[in-house]
């Protein structure tokens, strides 16, 4: 196997995180593609620690400390797009102007 | 490494089926018009993506995956769009007008990541068959090295335990909170 074949599936999954978070109008869907992003990341930890194999594990490691935090983000975020769509009745971006000038 | 060479390792069969299925999911999510076969198109790419961790002999993160992403996140999300109430069926409203400039600066990106990664790491090779990490090591890792920044972790987790319960929680209303403190 190469190196280079994981990371360039993960650069696609980056690609197409970033794309979605652009294109996206709906707060659910925009962080969807958030996750997609921190998949990437995810792999790209993974294989570079099959790699390296170091003694302590560091990249497996480090790659669960992204999924925590992402899980963490997560709930906060679905808290603040609750709260948002309490408020505004949508849950499009388009629609939170209040800050805008 | 010639393109024989690469396709008479049996290995490599399984990360070109796996890395189809988690390319085409991930498009399938950035793409489809209704949101939730979105969130269950990210189901596939995590679990093609757990998939290839078990490739590269990460077993404990690819189940930490399943069972924190596909167990959990996703069932969050899922809830995040009942409660929501975001348009089930297709709906044309989900994306942006302008996809022209998003498309051109996520192949940029990837462009550029892979010249990068092709530039630096040509020809290494991940060799095949080494020893799986096992779960003791990881474990020794995060209670010694990296026992402050799993402690870290922990507070994070807890802070957005409490963070979520206090912003989504409905407020009393100014009647509710007289007759609270009433009876």
């Amino acid at each position: 196997m190469l190196l280079n074949q994981f990371l360039i599936l993960a650069a696609a999954l980056f690609a197409l995180g970033i794309y979605g978070l652009l294109v996206r109008r709906n707060i659910v869907l925009i962080l969807l593609a958030v996750e997609l992003m921190l998949n990437a990341v995810n792999i790209n930890l993974i294989a570079f620690e099959a790699v390296l194999n170091t003694p302590e594990a560091i990249g497996q490691v480090f790659a669960i400390f992204v999924i925590t935090v992402a899980a963490a983000e997560v709930g906060i975020g679905l808290a603040i797009v609750l709260l948002i769509f309490r408020n505004r009745r949508s849950a499009n971006v388009d629609d939170l102007q209040l800050m805008r000038y | 490494m010639s393109l024989t060479d690469w396709i008479s390792e049996p290995i490599n069969w399984f990360f070109a089926a796996i890395g189809l299925l988690v390319l085409v999911s991930a498009i399938k999510v950035v793409t489809a018009r209704n949101v939730v076969h979105s969130a269950l198109f990210l189901v596939a790419t995590l679990a093609g993506t757990a998939g290839l961790f078990i490739i590269l002999a990460a077993e404990f993160v690819a189940w930490v995956l399943v069972l924190v992403y596909i167990g959990a996140v996703i069932v969050l999300f899922l809830f995040g769009i009942m409660i929501t109430r975001a348009p089930t069926g297709t709906d044309e409203g989900l994306d942006n007008q302008g996809k022209v400039i998003p498309a051109l600066l996520s192949l940029t990106v990837f462009g550029l990541m892979t010249w990068a990664s092709l530039d630096a790491f040509g020809s290494r090779e991940i060799v095949s068959g080494g020893e799986v990490v096992s779960v003791e090591q990881i474990g020794e890792s995060l209670l010694g090295r990296f026992v402050m920044p799993f402690e870290v972790v922990s507070f994070v987790l807890l802070a957005a335990l409490i963070g979520g319960i206090t912003i989504a929680r409905r407020d009393a209303t100014p009647l509710e909170e007289e007759q609270g403190a009433r009876s």
